[in-house]
């Protein structure tokens, strides 16, 4: 026989095909739905975003990489544009290019990188580029167009969400309709406006197991009971729990943000209460804050408490005695 | 009706089809056989032959040592060549019997019983013990011992483990099939032995056709067989035992804490004929498969006999295959020579071409190792643990809990080496413990 080298490895030698660019390219294919419904409502305004914000996204990963001196094939996992696509659906229409590129770059620079890179930032990328832009531009991150598709003739237009804070809109009577909020015909930040693409995308994410269905579940629970219980207290004053679940960032947010592997807890108990802390905060921010939408700071702040959550949370070993309740 | 199983889990591609249709031939006895002394969990056996000595098929070659240790057999008969060194499948060479065989088989007198079932459990168990039966599942643990539960724990359960969950292996599933009556009878033998109540018979639901066959054959009412969710590891003893029982086995238990005993087909078989006839286990029944090997099949193989001459007679390794395993894919230990021989553990063989390298990311977090871990624990907490030192809390957090199946690598999308990580911690936490112990 002829010498022969064989491999000297440690078991398994068996892997499921699932692989970390498969799972990043899965969620890439998720938002297009998303994405191609806010193209068709904001035009070309929404293409030249996505373009600055890919752009200015795999721009400075490259340089960390290279910085890093990391292989410069980590560009192709797809993590990169995922943050930069992400970014680029939770902003304005009108926002500048240059301002895009700014919120780009801090994404990856200040919401990753600076972590180490790919599994080690502790906040979502996407949304820490979207916080800087809020506090830089706080100005250009609050003015909203409507879509194309619809004909207004007010100067100054509000988000559904907007019009519900500071137009008293459900005393009024001119509340958002929610088949415009299904279907996306609303002012908004690009990617959020249209329901039923984000739930086709998020029924392929189910498909592929690339979310764990507890995170979207409990923020979309939590939230339900926490606006539902004042809206039938006063339902003269407050919004029903299908409008807010509707409108904003909600459903962007409880499907493809919050649901990031690398921001969330790994243990079961962990992820519901992390979930249930979501929506429970955007509830308070929505109906008490400040800010007529508190998807974003109520991810980053649940984000923060991911490690302590992981290790108060150890999940119960075989053969471990129960605890006495 | 809805089946059981264990919570979490995998459900790696079965690969049985290559040799379940296949039935056991016999692999001719080659021209050496080398018998390492150690083959079992515990301390290795003390050599009764030397150099020169000439032996017969079935003498006891090899004496247990202590109180986890097992008899070892002569596998043919002829003269011993050397007592000395030897490549083993576990990695480190280990002292080996080598013996050439004369080709003639002489044997040693067996002392066949007429009725075993009018045995003491004493006597069972100690005809067990002589014939140096061990685990054949694969951790060769010592069966005598694991038939003698301590005094204050009392057995109601035996379970005879027909799941052969590893992919790739239908060693266990060709013996349920071809020797059904060996293996029940061998089931009563464990169960007088251990003065159990019950008997049940856990098989996956992708053998149904011998869980009918040996339902068909048993004698209710204290017999039974359970079909079971085709689920890796759902023949891991503790699984095995939550699935059917709902019973958990305590951390750092065994299976007798609960009252249950555990013992798989093949060695259920070796306890039959060793009750019955008196043979020693100087054989033992493996899969060889996997698109490395040219003609895959099911062996009964004599114990000593070198991977070169068991994968030759199945047309041996083609071209491409660079990587040999040593049990299932999922547990199995990769190979690095052929001359290392079959032993007690042997459940199987495997070959393919495997990729040299494939590249490894961060863990992102994902979890998966936590949704899918048979034993609730979280490998990617532990393995950064044990990676940063922390050995205190890799070890709260149930490193030693760890069974090693795999569960965790195998749906890891990182392709992190999560059970070398927590394999080494573990070995560093049991030296710690035994220095400060």
């Amino acid at each position: 026989m002829t010498e022969r080298s064989l491999i000297i490895k440690t078991s398994p030698h068996l892997r499921h095909p699932d692989s970390v660019p498969k799972i990043m390219y899965a969620v890439l294919l998720s938002l297009l739905p998303a994405v191609i419904a806010s193209i068709y409502f904001f035009r070309f305004r929404a293409v030249a975003l996505y373009l600055a914000c890919l752009a200015g996204a795999l721009a400075t990963e490259a340089i960390f990489l290279v910085a890093r001196k990391k292989p410069l094939v980590a560009l192709l996992d797809g993590s990169a544009a995922i943050t930069g696509l992400l970014l680029a659906m939770t902003l304005p229409p009108t926002l500048r290019l240059d301002q895009a590129v700014i919120g780009a770059v801090m994404a990856i620079a200040l919401g990753k990188q600076v972590f180490g890179g790919l599994g080690h930032n502790v906040f979502n990328p996407a949304l820490v580029g979207r916080a800087f832009l809020q506090t830089a531009f706080p100005v250009a991150m609050t003015t909203w167009i409507p879509p194309v598709t619809q004909v207004v003739n007010t100067v100054t237009y509000a988000t559904p969400l907007g019009n519900l804070k500071f137009q008293n809109a459900v005393a009024q009577h001119t509340l958002t309709p929610l088949k415009d909020l299904f279907w996306g015909n609303v002012g908004g930040c690009l990617g959020e406006t249209s329901a039923i693409a984000l739930l086709i995308g998020a029924a392929y994410l189910f498909y592929r197991k690339a979310i764990d269905w507890k995170i979207p579940v409990g923020i979309i629970v939590s939230l339900t009971f926490f606006t539902g219980l004042f809206w039938l207290a006063q339902p003269d004053k407050y919004a029903s729990p299908l409008f807010h679940l509707l409108s904003g960032g909600l459903l962007i947010g409880a499907f493809f943000m919050a649901t990031d592997m690398v921001t969330s807890p790994i243990t079961p108990r962990g992820t519901i209460i992390y979930a249930i802390g979501i929506g429970l905060l955007i509830g308070l921010i929505r109906l008490f804050g400040g800010y007529p939408e508190g998807v974003m700071y109520s991810i980053l702040l649940m984000n923060t408490v991911v490690p302590l959550l992981n290790r108060y949370t150890r999940p119960r070993i075989l053969g471990e005695r129960r605890k006495k309740a | 009706m809805k089946k059981k199983t264990f919570p979490r889990g995998v459900h790696p591609p079965e690969n049985k089809h290559w040799t379940a249709a296949k039935s056991i031939e016999v692999l001719p006895p080659p021209e050496k056989v080398f018998i390492p002394l150690h083959q079992h969990f515990g301390q290795p056996a003390k050599p009764l032959v030397k150099k020169g000595d000439q032996v017969a098929l079935g003498q006891k070659i090899g004496e247990a040592q202590g109180l986890f240790s097992a008899d070892v057999h002569a596998s043919v008969s002829g003269k011993v060549l050397a007592v000395d060194g030897h490549y083993h499948p576990l990695g480190k060479p280990v002292l080996t019997v080598t013996i050439a065989n004369d080709g003639e088989d002489k044997t040693v007198e067996f002392s066949a019983v007429d009725n075993p079932f009018s045995l003491s459990p004493q006597e069972i168990i100690s005809r067990v013990k002589e014939a140096g039966i061990v685990g054949l599942g694969g951790a060769a643990f010592p069966t005598a011992v694991k038939l003698s539960p301590p005094p204050d724990k009392a057995i109601d359960t035996v379970i005879i483990n027909g799941c052969e969950c590893e992919p790739f292996l239908t060693a266990d599933y060709r013996l349920m099939k071809e020797y059904p009556e060996e293996i029940l009878q061998g089931a009563e033998l464990i169960r007088l032995a251990t003065g159990a109540q019950q008997i049940i018979l856990g098989i996956e639901d992708n053998k149904e056709d011998v869980a009918e066959l040996l339902a068909s054959k048993i004698k209710p009412p204290h017999f039974k067989v359970e079909l079971l969710q085709t689920k890796y590891p759902q023949g891991a003893e503790k699984n095995l035992i939550y699935a059917l029982l709902k019973r958990e086995v305590p951390r750092g238990g065994l299976p007798f804490d609960v009252g249950v005993v555990v013992q798989n087909v093949g060695t259920t078989k070796a306890i039959w004929e060793a009750v019955r006839y008196g043979k020693p286990l100087y054989e033992r029944v493996l899969t060889v498969s996997g698109s490395g090997i040219v003609e895959p099949k099911n062996l009964l193989v004599r114990i000593g006999t070198p991977f070169q001459a068991v994968i030759d007679f199945c047309g041996g390794l083609k071209e491409e295959a660079n990587l040999l395993i040593m049990g299932g894919p999922m547990m199995g230990i990769p190979q690095w020579t052929l001359e290392a021989p079959v032993i007690k553990g042997t459940s199987g063989l495997l070959a393919w071409a495997a990729p040299n390298s494939s590249p490894s990311f961060s863990c992102i977090r994902c979890g998966r190792c936590v949704a899918h871990c048979p034993m609730g624990l979280a490998p990617t907490q532990i393995m950064k643990y044990i990676e940063f030192g922390r050995y205190q809390e890799a070890e709260a957090w149930g490193a030693l809990d760890c069974v090693e199946c795999g569960s965790c690598q195998y749906s890891c999308p990182a392709g992190i080496p999560l059970v070398h990580w927590i394999k080494l911690g573990k070995s560093i936490i049991t030296a710690l413990k035994r220095k400060t112990g």
